[in-house]
């Protein structure tokens, strides 16, 4: 799946104090469950969809974070596989991926853009 | 090749062992090959009988599966005996009147307990001690008894009365002999057994000659002894020895013995050539041997001489160690020293009851026997010494002294050569071991499966473990027990980091001890650590990020992202006035109830941002979290006990409330379930808990390490008769014990398993204080208990944690609109996909990830 950028407009989403740290939370941005994750080890936000796809339901901002091989990834609640908050990807299962959006902070507000920039699968 | 008919009459452990021999053997394809056995089921354990009662299970005892027979295309009958061999038409016949006909025979038809010729021994409620049927016929039998008496003062007499003590009864043994296990041990070993014996509560009474049973004034038999004493009882349990079933072979004019037993030559073949006898039935050299050791090397002598290769038995050792009535005894080789010039060195402690004896050569260089009793730690390497003639270390008697500095540390693995035999049973030398480890197998597991080495009597499984540790040790072969990528430890050893340097969080081990960010393994694991060590709110600021979801949002997530919620019913004990609020509230949030197997009752289908409103009511109603969601000490399930129940001996329910409420909470390396029974009908399934308490007369039977689940274990013994202070004492320091020393997610059970040293070593630490911490564990479970909060209680208190954490959406109201509930059996459940595309079409998320 290739999802070409439409826009680069940044969307805004909630304030940095709103952000769980080493955690994640979940936003809806126009529609879609967006789940947000903030490393300040990193000093870095990261935002993938919400939906894990292999338990089929709306968890994965309520999933441990951490890094594996020195990527920062996210353990799916239900069933434990990991996805790397930079690119979307399935550790345990390369043909599976996420959505990936870009996430960054500004002046104290947490945005995203839509146009997911996952690995194409 | 004409394929020739072999015949086997008797699956005992023995026949069972040559048929399993032959079929993986060259001679599997030349016969066709029929089976006759008694006894409704297929060959097992019997060597292992008692451990029936354990779980009234005869499954697990088996050692065959009718699969086995079906797979090998063997003709196996069942339930049916055989009676009669005509030898000149080769023909056996069967009691349900099957005739089958032989090239070779082979007789495996075992022995049968001896009953003494008492007038009286016939009657009702007069037992022996041989058969699966034999037990449940005792048992029942028990049920409606006070008083058992065992005749018999051998190894299985001392078993049967293990067992009639453990079904409740005040437990007596008759001997003939003058002392216990006078075949095997020496006087001075038979009097101390007997006083450990005696010790237990078991009376013995030795040297007595029953002349007659009668029925008794006050029980039900008296019996009288040929001295003028008699004793009363309520039944009686014959385990005088054994006979060898014969009559077959005497039948069919085959040479026997002039005390019974086929007599048979060193090939295992009778007074006929095309018939062979194995095990307890056949008489070699004058000798009946009524162990299965000897059984199965006789099965293999066959199942080698009919593969077409030599093979001849040539006698056996009858060494034993074993456990009576959790009093170790072993005996090796000559133990009473009747080898000409032979002389002994003996070690007798009256305080701690240990008897030992070696009997060595005349040159003080061999070892020719040994008698241990109290102690039998020494039997491995004393029978290494023995087997393979090792020259003994002068003087011989430090091998039995009490470990000073300058005593041997025994003989290890390495002095053991290749040849040296690890397993008698199934015949395994160091050598076979040492060459699967040489090809890459390395688990202790798999060198069982492939050799089957400690899987007969188990009595090796310490000496295989030596030496398989040795021989990984000697390769360099390490097992990696890191914990994950970012903590180059084991669980153990963080715990002791954190202990030593009284570290309070994540990050702090993390620069010290640590890199990277941790993972969704080392965050629960060391979360659990600070917890069980500290007992801080999980959800404070330094600790929430390292919880797992369920201890994130204090419930337990379900597959499709809503949670359950368990609130706390302490032993299973509610109001009507509870129940009523859990139904109320179920019915307003419009939950899914189920009962549990704990005695709770769970509440499913709730969404995250109806957690804390639900947990409102359930706290205004008196209820308290339930910890279902942490990995931590979760019910202690119980039976109604003593206050109701016609046959309760004590109140397991007051019990077991007052358990839960003490260790409620209390977070450990694994989820930890317990349970009390008031008495020994086990109507609250203790054996099969972390912690398992059943009520006795006299207190408490505390059981250990017990798990149901996937992988089944039955609970260890672990204390008898136990008074209400001690018990909570000895509980204190085994779950401190174990929180410190077991891996990440690891059960009592398979920490158990995998516990060097096992139950005794347990024993020694938490019982006798041999490391000498006992008080420490119990400060730590005594600060837990102390410290205990409800969580749900403070999370409902934090205004800031309910409007972060429990809203679905940070930037919007609503909910997750993927949670859709089907309505079944009059209750919601989750929708399937296919059920969530009819209802609301496919969520736009799905097409993405498909």
């Amino acid at each position: 799946m290739t999802v070409t950028t439409m826009t680069e407009t940044w969307i805004d989403v909630c304030r940095v104090e709103d952000l769980e740290p080493d955690a994640g939370i979940c936003a809806l941005v126009e529609g879609h469950q967006v789940a947000i994750f903030y490393l300040p080890k990193l000093e870095e936000v990261f935002a993938i969809g919400n939906y894990d796809p292999f338990s089929h339901a709306n968890v994965l901002s309520r999933g441990l974070t951490g890094d594996i091989g020195g990527e920062p990834v996210v353990a799916s609640p239900v069933y434990k596989q990991h996805f790397n908050l930079r690119t979307g990807r399935c550790l345990e299962d390369k043909s599976i991926s996420v959505p990936c959006y870009p996430a960054r902070i500004t002046k104290g507000r947490v945005q995203i853009q839509l146009s997911a920039q996952g690995d194409p699968v | 090749m004409q394929r020739k008919k072999l015949v086997i009459i008797g699956n005992g452990m023995v026949g069972h062992h040559f048929v399993e021999t032959l079929v993986q053997s060259p001679a599997a394809q030349s016969f066709d090959i029929t089976v006759f056995g008694e006894e409704p089921r297929p060959a097992y354990d019997r060597v292992h009988l008692t451990s029936w009662f354990e779980t009234r299970n005869p499954e697990a005892l088996s050692l065959a599966s009718l699969d086995f027979y079906r797979t090998h295309g063997i003709d196996l009958h069942l339930g049916d005996k055989a009676i009669s061999i005509d030898r000149t038409h080769k023909i056996v016949r069967s009691e349900k009147g099957i005739e089958v006909a032989y090239d070779i025979l082979v007789l495996a038809t075992g022995s049968y307990p001896f009953v003494p010729p008492i007038p009286g021994h016939n009657q009702e409620y007069c037992f022996v001690y041989r058969t699966i049927e034999d037990l449940e016929a005792i048992t029942q039998a028990a049920g409606e008894s006070r008083i058992g008496t065992v005749v018999g003062g051998g190894l299985l007499g001392l078993e049967a009365a293990k067992a009639l003590q453990d079904l409740g009864l005040e437990t007596h043994v008759v001997e003939f002999a003058p002392r216990l296990m006078a075949v095997q041990l020496d006087e001075d070993g038979g009097a101390m057994l007997q006083r450990k014996i005696e010790a237990l509560g078991v009376g013995i009474h030795t040297g007595k000659n029953t002349r007659n049973i009668t029925p008794g004034k006050f029980q039900r038999l008296k019996m009288e002894f040929t001295d003028g004493d008699a004793l009363e009882t309520d039944l009686i349990v014959f385990s005088a020895g054994i006979r060898p079933r014969d009559e077959l072979a005497r039948q069919t004019g085959l040479e026997v013995g002039d005390r019974g037993g086929i007599v048979i030559d060193d090939q295992c073949r009778t007074s006929d050539p095309d018939i062979f006898a194995i095990g307890e039935c056949a008489l070699w050299h004058g000798q009946i041997f009524g162990l299965v050791a000897p059984g199965y090397q006789m099965a293999r002598v066959v199942a080698d001489l009919l593969s077409g290769r030599e093979a001849a038995f040539t006698g056996a050792d009858l060494s034993t160690k074993l456990k009576l009535m959790g009093v170790e005894v072993g005996t090796i080789g000559d133990s009473h020293g009747r080898t000409p010039g032979a002389h002994s060195y003996v070690y007798k402690n009256e305080a701690d009851e240990v008897y030992k004896r070696l009997i060595v050569s005349q040159d003080n260089h061999k070892l020719l026997g040994a008698v241990l009793v109290g102690d039998s730690s020494t039997y491995d390497t004393l029978l290494q010494y023995y087997q393979n003639g090792i020259d003994l270390p002068q003087p011989p008697d430090a091998l039995i002294l009490p470990n000073t500095e300058a005593a041997p540390t025994g003989l290890g693995p390495d002095a053991l050569p290749e040849s040296a035999t690890l397993c008698s049973c199934h015949n395994v030398t160091k050598g076979q071991v040492v060459e699967l480890i040489d090809q890459g197998v390395a688990a202790l597991a798999d060198i069982k499966a492939e050799t089957k080495a400690s899987t007969g009597c188990g009595g090796c499984a310490g000496l295989l473990k030596s030496v398989v540790d040795a021989e990984l040790a000697r390769r360099g072969i390490e097992v990696n027990k890191d914990l994950c990528e970012h903590f180059p430890y084991s669980r153990q050893e963080l715990y002791h980091i954190i202990r030593v340097e009284q570290i309070r969080t994540f990050d702090e081990l993390l620069e010290k001890h640590g890199k990277g960010l941790g993972c969704d393994i080392c965050k629960p694991a060391v979360a659990s650590i600070l917890a069980s060590y500290w007992n801080d709110y999980v959800l404070s600021d330094k600790y929430f990020k390292l919880q797992d979801t369920n201890d994130y949002r204090l419930a337990n997530l379900q597959k499709d992202g809503t949670y359950s919620v368990v609130p706390r019913i302490p032993g299973g004990e509610i109001t009507p006035e509870k129940l009523i609020v859990l139904g109320e509230v179920a019915r307003k949030y419009k939950l899914y109830t189920k009962i549990t197997g704990g005695q709770r009752i769970d509440l499913f289908g709730a969404r995250l941002e109806q957690l804390p409103h639900i947990w409102q009511e359930l706290i205004d109603a008196g209820f308290e979290s339930g910890h279902a969601y942490a990995k931590a000490v979760r019910t202690v399930k119980s039976c109604v006990g003593s206050t109701w129940c016609r046959y309760g001996v004590q109140d397991s329910v007051g019990m077991a409330i007052f358990l839960e409420n003490r260790y409620k909470g209390i977070r450990a390396p694994h989820k930890i379930k317990m349970a009390v029974s008031g008495c020994t009908r086990e109507c609250a399934e203790a054996q099969c808990k972390d912690i398992g308490v059943i009520a006795t007369e006299k207190g408490w039977n505390l059981y250990l390490c017990g798990n149901g689940g996937m992988k089944p274990r039955h609970a260890d013994l672990f204390a008898t008769d136990l008074d209400d202070e001690t018990l909570v004492r000895i509980i204190d320091r085994f779950l401190a014990f174990y929180i410190r020393t077991a891996d990440r997610l690891q059960r009592t059970a398979a920490w158990m398993e995998n516990l060097e040293g096992g139950l005794d070593y347990l024993r020694a630490v938490i019982v006798d204080n041999k490391l000498g911490i006992c008080a420490e564990l119990e400060r730590q479970i005594q600060h837990l208990v102390e410290t205990y909060e409800c969580e749900w209680k403070k999370t409902l208190e934090n205004e800031e944690i309910l409007k972060k954490r429990f809203r679905f959406f940070v930037n919007a109201e609503g909910s997750d609109d993927n949670v859709v509930f089907i309505e079944e059996r009059g209750q919601i459940r989750p929708a399937t996909l296919e059920e969530k595309r009819r209802i609301k079409g496919i969520p736009i998320e799905l097409e993405k990830a498909s």
